[in-house]
């Protein structure tokens, strides 16, 4: 199917989910209210017409400067009918919560990990909702706009342990 | 003799694989829960690698963010800016020439071949058989000197740009890479002679981290480990780039989606690339390497020395970034490792907004659980052997 069919399908099916439809460059985004998102994958995924068996990926934006927004994007594609469909979900930049899908696809686990991680987007019904390549007590989220790029002035506390211990154990150093 | 009966206490064990172990092929970190020597849970933690490149790219322009690609996957960095320069190329709505296409086609599919054979050499050095990583080096090493001919690196190329490629291939380079593509198949037989039919191999493989095709579809595989499975998902095939779909190639399947399959199924690929690579060389037509779109194409060096119009162009392009249309765009390729994937916002200035990476080792590393799960300690090396991670990618 076109995408551009895809997203009025959607629209038909839930009318008063869908904000947006935009095409760029031969690809089409569905902006979405957050409400219904697991019953909008779900339906995406068992219609045997879209048939979306595949979710390429999952990533979040941050919009909170201009919309007071963040999203959470899918890509989803259908390896048996060749389509493919972006969503994109809105979250408020205050308290951001959506759904989980990981009813929906398995594979999206690790993805959701690490938006939790990078924008603190928090995903309701996920299995095991940790951060992933952050540490666990790291303080802010990265990816957000805010965050300064060098880094937070203040050194994480993980690594002044680090350097305490490196401290301690000086006494067994080779004298040689 | 008396039967000695006596109670044994058996309790679970937790221990910690990694960050630092020569089979996790850099710092991923497994912590076992065993059951003697069955594995009862199997969780992975990733990260220590993180180097925030998504943050990176997003400060800076898109000339410039090209060779944090190549700290992605560091053993097929050539693949990485192929990907990266489609995906950005698809942004600015340009394209490349048709030399330039087939030369990126040609240096990808080196790229492959020396990826794959790196994974071929650890896997089966990771399970005991050490002679094929030996002579995998020697292969590898040979594409890394043509690399260098063509580029001046070996590791972090960066020879791909927005528009076409750094600078033209010379003849030389062509001749030795002819050479190669007609010795290489014989290579590919000499170890498949050593491995596939080893009885060794087949008990330690055959049967061994079995993804079934729907499981794999819905964990979101893609490469050698989706296609291990049995599922014909080929991006070069689905959604062709570069020259791809200009040059004749199969994609090689597995059946039963267990250790082996993927083996046999990334060994067909290396015959494939080879392939590829020799359509490459015959059907180069004479032509420039790079596109001419002033908005967002740079000029030609010997040009920016002479003329001063040029230069000023050339400075404000680097400086500034080109404008791009505001808008978002996806664009995969085929990477040795599976799906590579490109996101770009763009707001309208010289920089991404956003810059996603959508790497395959990292969906390729949380389905570790799954296969390691229920087998046995020893199947755990063999797993990570056949995910074929590499974790500055997978941690970006």
């Amino acid at each position: 199917m076109e995408p551009l069919q895809i997203a009025e399908k959607i629209k038909e099916k839930f009318p008063d989910e869908v904000l947006e439809i935009k095409e760029f460059r031969e690809q089409v985004s569905v902006l979405l209210k957050k409400g219904r998102i697991l019953d909008i994958c779900k339906y995406l995924h068992d219609d045997p017409e879209l048939c979306f068996d595949y979710l390429v990926d999952l990533c979040g934006a941050d919009y909170a400067e201009s919309k007071q927004k963040l999203e959470v994007i899918y890509h989803l594609y259908s390896i048996s009918n060749e389509h493919a469909i972006r969503l994109k979900a809105e979250v408020p930049a205050i308290n951001p919560e959506i759904d989980s899908v990981t009813s929906v696809w398995t594979g999206v686990n690790w993805h959701e990990r690490e938006c939790y991680d990078m924008f603190g987007i928090i995903f309701k019904g996920h299995p095991d909702l940790r951060r992933i390549l952050m540490p666990e007590d790291w303080d802010g989220y990265p990816l957000r706009k805010d965050y300064p790029v060098e880094g937070q002035d203040e050194e994480w506390r993980g690594f002044k342990a680090v350097l305490d211990r490196s401290k301690r154990f000086k006494e067994f150093e080779w004298k040689g | 003799m008396e039967a000695i009966e006596k109670k044994i206490e058996t309790k679970e064990l937790t221990i910690s694989m990694g960050p630092q172990h020569p089979a996790t092929h850099g710092v991923l970190r497994l912590v076992l829960d065993l059951d003697g020597e069955t594995v009862i849970k199997c969780t992975p933690y990733v990260g220590y690698l993180h180097r925030g490149i998504e943050k990176l790219g997003e400060n800076r322009t898109y000339f410039a963010a090209l060779p944090l690609t190549d700290r992605l996957d560091y053993i097929s960095s050539m693949n990485n800016n192929v990907g990266y320069v489609n995906a950005v190329e698809k942004l600015f709505g340009i394209e490349a020439p048709e030399r330039a296409k087939f030369i990126r086609t040609m240096v990808a599919e080196m790229g492959r071949i020396s990826s794959h054979i790196i994974w071929l050499g650890t896997h089966v050095l990771d399970i005991g058989a050490t002679t094929p990583f030996l002579y995998a080096f020697r292969e590898r090493e040979r594409i890394m000197d043509l690399f260098e001919g063509l580029c001046g690196a070996r590791l972090t190329v960066s020879y791909p740009r927005v528009g076409g490629v750094r600078n033209d291939v010379s003849q030389e380079f062509l001749d030795e890479l002819y050479k190669f593509v007609l010795e290489f198949p014989s290579r590919i037989d000499d170890y498949e002679t050593l491995v596939t039919e080893n009885r060794v191999w087949k008990k330690r493989t055959v049967g061994i981290g079995v993804i079934s095709a729907e499981e794999a579809i819905n964990w979101g595989l893609t490469g050698g480990m989706l296609r291990g499975s049995g599922v014909n998902y080929d991006i070069r095939k689905h959604m062709p780039y570069d020259a791809y779909d200009k040059v004749e190639f199969d994609v090689p399947l597995g059946k039963n989606g267990d250790c082996y399959d993927r083996y046999l199924v990334r060994m067909g690929e290396m015959r494939q690339a080879n392939r590829i690579i020799k359509q490459c060389i015959e059907k180069l037509a004479a032509g420039p390497v790079m596109a001419d779109f002033p908005k967002f194409t740079l000029p030609p060096k010997d040009l920016i020395l002479k003329d001063i119009e040029r230069l000023i162009h050339q400075f404000v392009l680097i400086t500034k970034g080109p404008v791009v249309p505001e808008g978002e765009v996806y664009s995969a390729s085929e990477v040795p490792k599976g799906e590579l994937g490109f996101y770009f916002v763009s707001d309208g200035t010289g920089k991404p907004y956003r810059m996603r990476v959508r790497a395959p080792s990292f969906v390729h590393a949380s389905v570790l659980p799954k296969l390691c799960e229920g087998g046995l300690v020893a199947d755990v090396i063999a797993n990570i052997g056949t995910i074929d991670i590499v974790l500055g990618e997978c941690d970006r």
